[in-house]
């Protein structure tokens, strides 16, 4: 067995990408397949000068569709494994993110939105994924997605988004931005035994009475691996619990897809994480996320030394949707104002949650995330 | 009288999912002919069945990882052999076999079989090709002959198809044959030394399908398919795979390549040996 003790531990000056890729190794991740695109790129290049240093496994595919096949196969066959991605990518990964959903295979696929459609801006930052995280494969289903806003979550929440991916058995994403992926910010990594790491659960039973779908109480399925004598088999059809094709059966239909979706969603609580910042006194919440969520700190600060009370709802947690700290958040605030470097994607979520406040929307599209120039006349229009 | 009834077990019964049965595949199928040919080159290769992992693409063939009682999964269409090279890197001691059809592999899943042949990955490729698609209604592939009729080629096939054995050679794979269903003791033995292989290797077999291609093609019943393939065929071992063509008239078969080359789990995983060595000095 590979030795595995050479990981970083102690400060370091890294960027976004190479900090998520440092993450990725801390959480036992021993496989990683990708394409190369920017802005992700650096996390293919750090990981295959890295991964051979504990064992681990680089390997470049032919495609990003080709990259999360492999992922899914590495993951059956006992790996933590992970993808890096941006948009272009992404879109190219919804079919078999449908896959690692419907088998529910643990992974990591970090996605460094730059702008889009298409090829759009692929040296500049955006936030234009938001909804294809969750709604991109075709079908219904329930996914995690995290968004960082430093260099210091990128490392933090690679782990978190593992340790998701491992207790719930479902592809996690890390839905960072091109500023967050590329700056350079100090990084503080704890020494190993303070950092949480979680591993899939594994079956007790013996293998003639396995089941690889059958779930237990918290609705996941114990995972096998190839290789253990199991002879177990896994379909992207629908399947009932022996991991058979049923593909003419409504009822194991609806029990399939509902447990997909009820294992995040009921899970939801335990799952969502959000900052909230000077919130508690508030007249006037931001919502924002990703970078934009550093120049809405600075935006509610100028406002309280302006005398405006304004506090900050920072998502970390992006789907499972955040809904009841939103609800919670609008209750007592006249107006919530949301900031995204997109068109309007989560802002629909947050109307949705907030009811009868109002919420104004502060779009950015292009080179440079809102400042807080902008975010605080918002706040200050918020009557 | 007494009547006794006694209880045979078949004895490739341990091979099969019985659960699994009865199978999807139509009368005249050769799809059983192959998987009866594929666990016979388990059965005289006594291969580990718990080292064993079968992946399928999407397709009648794709049925065949969850017949066979090995671990098994079945990808989104065209990306079995991705989804293999990810399985045979984790855990290069495990035997990865993808069984695919000729629209998996090579129309939608094309550009990870060559990639897959070029790095020399060591998993085994056996593809059934009948000539279309079949379980969607028989529409025309990237194999269906010059002047086929298919539902989506009323008018005839105008496109080229591929030379399978051919495009495997020139991508890099180490053991490249083609059989027919007919041909069960070379296809076979084909399967026995494509198991056998440590590098990427690539079996085809010609398979009928009466109910679909056979139909719109004057050949109504599998004997009628099967009778083709006995006409035409010209057993031509280690013939230029360019030459190896597939018409109405000449059907070249087998063996085409047996060469060895490192394989790219093996290259990886001794780099990575030293490599990790070599980063736990430094730390130590």
């Amino acid at each position: 067995m590979p030795k595995t003790k050479n990981i970083l531990s102690g400060a370091h000056f890294l960027n976004g990408d190479l900090a998520s890729a440092e993450g990725a190794l801390i959480a036992g991740c021993r496989f990683f397949a990708g394409y190369p695109i920017t802005p992700a790129t650096e996390i293919a290049e750090h990981l295959s000068l890295r991964m051979p240093e504990l064992g681990g496994i680089y390997i470049q595919m032919e495609d990003e569709i080709a990259s999360l096949a492999a992922v899914i196969g590495a993951s059956y066959s006992g790996l933590k494994a992970m993808t890096a991605t941006s948009g272009p990518g992404f879109s190219l990964m919804q079919e078999n993110i449908g896959l690692a959903v419907m088998t529910e295979a643990p992974c990591v696929i970090v996605d460094v939105m730059r702008g889009g459609p298409s090829t759009g801006q692929p040296t500049l930052p955006g936030q234009q994924d938001v909804m294809q995280a969750k709604w991109g494969s075709h079908g219904d289903y329930g996914i995690i997605a995290l968004t960082p806003s430093s260099v210091q979550e990128m490392f933090d929440l690679t782990i978190e988004a593992f340790n998701l991916s491992e207790t719930y058995r479902v592809p996690t994403l890390l839905m960072a931005d091109e500023i967050v992926g590329h700056m350079w910010e100090k990084v503080v990594i704890p020494p190993m035994e303070n950092i949480k790491i979680v591993n899939r659960k594994k079956p007790h039973v013996k293998p003639r009475e396995y089941k690889p779908f059958r779930p237990d109480d918290d609705l996941v399925p114990p995972m096998a691996t190839f290789g253990e004598g199991y002879h177990f088999h896994a379909t992207g059809l629908t399947h009932n619990e022996s991991g058979y094709p049923r593909t003419s059966s409504s009822e194991v239909q609806s029990q399939l897809v509902n447990r997909l979706c009820d294992k995040i969603q009921k899970n939801a609580d335990k799952i969502i994480k959000v900052e909230e910042i000077m919130l508690d006194d508030a007249d006037v919440a931001v919502v924002a996320y990703g970078i934009v969520a550093r120049a809405a700190l600075s935006a509610i600060r100028k406002a309280r030394e302006k005398g405006i009370k304004a506090g900050l709802l920072r998502l970390i947690t992006l789907w499972p949707f955040p809904e009841e700290r939103v609800a919670k958040a609008a209750k007592h605030v006249r107006g919530i104002v949301v900031a995204e470097m997109n068109r309007g994607q989560l802002v629909r979520e947050v109307e949705r949650a907030a009811k009868e406040t109002p919420v104004t929307f502060l779009s950015k599209l292009g080179e440079e995330p809102h400042t807080p120039m902008e975010i605080l006349e918002a706040i200050r229009r918020v009557k | 009288m007494m009547v006794q009834e006694t209880v045979v077990v078949h004895p490739f019964s341990k091979y099969l999912r019985e659960e699994m049965m009865p199978h999807i595949w139509c009368p005249g199928c050769g799809n059983g002919i192959v998987l009866n040919c594929f666990t016979h080159a388990l059965d005289e290769l006594k291969m580990d069945l718990d080292k064993l992992v079968v992946v399928s693409g999407i397709g009648c063939i794709g049925r065949t990882a969850g017949y066979i009682n090995a671990d098994s999964f079945h990808t989104t269409h065209g990306r079995a052999l991705a989804f293999a090279t990810g399985v045979k890197m984790a855990n290069p001691d495990l035997e990865v076999v993808v069984i695919s059809g000729d629209g998996d592999l090579f129309a939608i899943g094309g550009n990870h079989f060559i990639h897959a042949a070029r790095r020399n990955i060591g998993m085994k490729v056996l593809c059934v090709n009948n000539l279309n698609y079949g379980m969607t209604g028989g529409q025309q592939g990237p194999t269906t002959p010059i002047e086929s009729l298919t539902t989506t080629s009323p008018y005839g096939n105008i496109e080229h198809p591929f030379n399978l054995v051919h495009l495997a050679a020139a991508s890099g794979a180490t053991y490249v044959a083609r059989w027919t269903t007919l041909h069960v003791r070379r296809l076979t033995m084909s399967l026995k030394k494509m198991m056998q292989k440590k590098g990427f290797s690539f079996v085809e077999v010609l398979s009928p399908c009466p109910e679909i291609f056979g139909r719109h093609n004057k050949m109504r019943s599998g004997l009628e398919m099967m009778s083709w393939f006995k006409k035409a065929s010209v057993i031509d071992n280690f013939s230029d795979p360019s030459k190896a063509e597939i018409t109405a008239d000449k059907i070249v078969v087998g063996e085409f390549v047996d060469i060895e080359k490192l394989s790219y789990e093996r290259m990886l995983h001794e780099k990575i040996s030293k490599i990790n060595e070599k980063a736990m000095e430094k730390v130590s």
